[in-house]
């Protein structure tokens, strides 16, 4: 498949790396130093130039490429450069939107602007947000089949009852499987025997009521429901997370500095109360009660100020805290120094697009640990590796370091064990290396 | 310094309202002729009106900026009156012969107040009792063109909050015209005055209505629909059946309506009405109303079954919606029944309707940023928009609707007063509750009060003064205050 991708961003280059090792990825951007780095990085063809123009297009062989991937910092950029590939190809293309108001459009149309299929990133950065709230203690959640499967990531707190114990201690629950442990950097595929240690971070794919059971064992006393929400910030973000708030039936807070933005926030959000005030104004927090908040969103404009206002809010007592971080590598730290989680809004917008990428049967992606692993949930067809066999024999077909993490059949959830007989049209969702990935999907 | 108003404009677009008023004094001419009676008052003022009203409209027309459209309805208001008393003058019958009375009559007609100083009906000829109630219908007429016309345009408050609580990008532009809309809600003004015509009619016909003949039912149709109040009957609406009174309350109801939001009923979308916080309000204000002045009469009285209840919902839609008309003396009433009525005459029906007072769209807005300020006051840095049916309204808009409540009330207490003192003067015995009645509900121009002034009575017993402040309060009332003390400011006709 030829894929040319418009942006050579975070977005872009995740992209790029998970696609360059099967396809012919052609990579357009217009900065120099972008493009050179790029080159040397991954085995992609990189061109210098603007991806909204044909000229550049052309030069990319747009006629001949299946998939266009617009995905630049910007959205009309992004839109105009389908718009254009549309004009010279017949290439499946993929714009990369921040602002909701594109992806009404492109929706309430059924497609327009000559975009196959659009995605927003500040919509699904707040739907990660929602999700990673509703499950107490996650850094991360993704959810396949439906909703019917998730993939909770958390990190075992100081003094947590399940530290010290064994994998096959703390697992007993039915429809709960550990897929991994991510230790010092290091991934360990974990067997019963594994012992789990303050710090580590665990990977468990199983049904939403298992995975929430298991978090309140992680961290007792804070798996009740979050139900008084603190966003800080009034950024499109946090107006997309408070909207989902709202959706649920909660009444969450914003808080936002400047009274005539805040006063925008207030007219678009009818159930949520919003407030012109500074977020570290300690007065304020103090007569606001923010304290006794279940959880701080942070979605200011910048890294920093996210980081101070989720410590700050943790300081004075929220339990849980949630951060956005634009910077994909910070991600770590914030969680390091006392962050409940930090979520990276082009992290959800990569998984979206790369799930496009893959063939017809992988249904949904989630990428792990800055993409050194992912969670695939994939149909099975006739000619898997794993179709009418028990996961134990299916199993030495497989690369070594991978994990089958939940299987759906007929809507319904069906634990893998090692006599599980899987079946052609069942839903699995699996967990892999990113070096193992490409074997896998093309085995299952 | 030179005055800043086009007044050729101003008198130009004046002569046109005032050459329109050749059709009306032509048809009563006609009417009189018909009812043998003198066509004399109606054809005389006919011909100075045509002619000046001619002579001013050929003056050089300009652009029509807020200046000139202010003083334009002021003056139009107070011109329609001088003319329409001219009639009464003429006929030189009872108490109209008298130039003030007359003025009195004729500024209450105009702005559909319904405030009469007639109190033997039975002199006057058939043909000047119909002209007051024609004279109401064209204020009812007039108020829809200005509400949705020009209000707008003014940046009067009411006409923007109008917009949202009807969820109208704009109200002037259900068509892309101005001219194009005013006619379709006149248009739906003039067919929801022939539907009731001929109900009133068809009532008769299955004999439900004995002594409703088609003098009456139009001469009540012309009063029901603008809200206003008029009846030729000494009785007023008491003077017919019970059939006829339910039929009369619903079309004060739907006069009393959003007429922005009739129209979208009218054609086939009733969700607006549905949604409508404001017609919500509404009903639950007048139903409240009268439950309260049934449970009045009850305490008082005892039931007497279905009458009092009729009895109830009539007098509170009446008053409640500006209209004035009545079945019974409310002014017996227990004391109860009696204050809700007062209370009722500053509430008034629904924006962008017939109606006079305050109106429910003010009242929802007060009360809804009040409760705002309860909140604000324990958490000072939440924002929170005042929203009608779902949209916020902006600060500004909540700013001129305390103001305009504000002002109403302090122009009501200072008219009280004065009402008190002049009557004082000259020795008649009024009491402060009846004063309080006469200054409502000539200012809020609702019709009746209390005492002396009370549903059966009249306000002819009022000294001159007191008659003629009424007769300029009514005007500042019907069109909303701000047109016409915005004439009394320097800055209007300065630059």
């Amino acid at each position: 498949m030829r894929v040319v991708i418009v942006g050579a961003g975070q977005v872009g280059s995740s992209i790029a790396a998970s696609l360059d090792a099967d396809h012919e990825v052609v990579v357009i951007d217009n900065d120099a130093d972008r493009v050179e780095s790029l080159t040397y990085s991954l085995d992609v063809l990189t061109i210098e130039g603007d991806g909204a123009s044909l000229a550049t297009l052309r030069e990319a062989e747009i006629e001949d490429a299946d998939l266009l991937i617009a995905s630049t910092d910007d959205d009309e950029t992004n839109i105009v450069a389908c718009a254009t590939a549309k004009t010279a190809s017949d290439a499946f293309t993929v714009a990369r939107v921040k602002r909701t108001n594109y992806l009404d459009t492109w929706q309430e149309a059924g497609g327009a602007f000559g975009v196959d299929f659009m995605v927003c990133t500040n919509l699904l950065a707040a739907e990660t947000m929602v999700r990673v709230i509703g499950l107490p203690a996650a850094q991360d959640v993704d959810v396949f089949a439906e909703g019917r499967v998730v993939m909770a990531e958390f990190c075992v707190p100081e003094g947590s009852p399940v530290a010290g114990r064994t994998v096959a201690e703390a697992d007993h629950f039915p429809e709960l499987t550990f897929a991994a442990i991510l230790r010092d950097g290091d991934i360990v595929i974990p067997t019963g025997e594994s012992s789990i240690e303050v710090g580590d971070e665990l990977i468990v794919i199983g049904t939403p009521e298992n995975a929430r059971t298991f978090a309140g064992d992680l961290a007792p006393g804070r798996d009740e429901d979050s139900k008084d929400i603190v966003i800080v910030g009034g950024s499109e973000i946090a107006v997309e997370a408070a909207r989902l708030l709202e959706d649920r039936g909660l009444h969450p807070r914003l808080v936002e500095r400047d009274p005539d933005r805040a006063r925008e926030l207030a007219e678009q959000l009818a159930g949520t109360t919003v407030m012109a005030s500074d977020a570290t104004d300690r007065e304020f927090l103090q007569r606001e009660h923010i304290g006794d908040a279940d959880v701080v969103i942070a979605a200011l404009g910048s890294d920093e100020k996210n980081l101070l206002a989720t410590l700050l809010a943790s300081r004075i007592g929220v339990p849980r805290t949630v951060a956005l971080v634009e910077t994909a590598e910070y991600t770590d730290l914030f969680e390091a120094v006392g962050v409940g989680a930090a979520i990276n809004p082009r992290e959800a917008t990569a998984e979206e697009i790369i799930r496009l990428t893959r063939d017809g049967r992988t249904e949904n992606v989630a990428i792990v640990d800055h993409d050194r692993a992912e969670v695939l949930e994939i149909e099975i067809g006739e000619d898997s590796v794993l179709a009418g066999r028990p996961i134990r024999e299916s199993a030495a077909d497989l690369p070594t370091r991978v994990t089958i993490g939940a299987i759906t059949r007929n809507g319904e959830f069906v634990t893998p064990r090692g006599d599980t007989v899987v079946e052609v049209g069942d839903h699995v969702v699996v967990f892999a290396e990113t070096e193992a990935i490409d074997t896998v999907a093309s085995q299952i | 310094m030179a005055v800043r108003v086009d007044l050729r404009t101003t008198a130009s677009l004046l002569g046109t309202v005032l050459k329109g008023l050749a059709w009306p004094l032509g048809v009563l001419a006609l009417v009189a002729l018909g009812y043998g009676e003198s066509p004399v008052p109606f054809a005389a003022p006919l011909v100075p009106s045509v002619v000046l009203g001619e002579g001013l409209e050929r003056l050089e027309r300009g652009d029509t900026g807020p200046r000139e459209a202010f003083l334009l309805v002021a003056l139009a208001w107070l011109s329609v009156a001088l003319v329409g008393s001219i009639p009464f003058v003429l006929a030189g019958t009872g108490v109209l012969a008298h130039p003030v009375n007359a003025l009195f009559e004729s500024m209450s007609g105009i702005t559909t107040t319904g405030a009469t100083v007639i109190l033997a009906f039975e002199v006057h000829s058939r043909s000047i009792l119909l002209w007051r109630s024609v004279l109401q219908w064209l204020g009812g007429l007039g108020i829809l063109v200005l509400a949705v016309g020009l209000l707008s345009r003014l940046s009067v408050s009411g006409a923007q909050l109008m917009e949202t609580e009807t969820q109208t990008r704009n109200v002037t532009k259900l068509t892309p015209r101005i001219a194009g809309t005013a006619r379709l809600l006149g248009g739906l003004y003039v067919g929801l005055t022939a539907l009731l015509v001929l109900v009133l009619l068809g009532l008769r016909v299955v004999g439900m209505a004995p002594n409703m003949g088609p003098y009456n039912a139009v001469a009540h149709a012309l009063t029901t629909v603008s809200t206003a109040g008029f009846s030729p009957e000494p009785a007023s609406v008491g003077a017919f059946s019970p059939a006829v009174q339910w039929v009369v309350i619903l079309f004060m109801i739907v006069g009393a309506t959003n007429f922005v939001l009739l129209y979208y009923l009218a054609h086939g979308d009733p969700s607006r009405l549905r949604e409508s916080e404001e017609f919500r309000f509404y009903l639950a204000i007048l139903a409240s109303a009268t439950g309260l002045i049934v449970a009045a009469l009850a305490f008082e009285e005892g039931v007497s079954g279905l009458d009092t209840v009729r009895h109830a919902v009539f007098q509170a839609v009446s008053i409640f919606t500006t209209t004035g008309y009545a079945t019974v003396d409310f002014d017996a009433w227990p004391p109860l029944a009696r204050h809700v009525l007062l209370i009722g005459m500053f509430v008034g029906g629904m924006a962008g309707s017939t109606t006079c007072s305050i109106k429910t769209l003010r009242w929802l807005v007060v009360a809804k940023a009040f409760r705002r300020d309860l909140f604000t006051a324990i958490h000072p840095e939440a924002i929170r928009p005042i929203r009608l049916s779902g949209r916020p309204i902006d600060e500004g808009t909540i700013r001129d609707v305390y103001t305009y409540t504000l002002v109403s009330v302090v122009i009501f207490a200072f008219l009280t007063v004065f009402v008190i003192v002049d009557a004082a003067r000259v020795g008649l015995a009024l009491g402060e509750f009846e004063a309080m009645g006469a200054a409502a509900s000539t200012f809020l121009n609702i019709g009746p009060a209390f005492g002396i002034a009370g549903p059966y009575g009249s306000y002819e017993s009022f000294p001159v003064s007191t008659k003629l402040v009424m007769i300029v309060l009514m005007w500042v009332g019907r069109i909303e205050i701000v047109p016409v003390l915005v004439l009394f400011t320097a800055a209007f006709w300065r630059s």
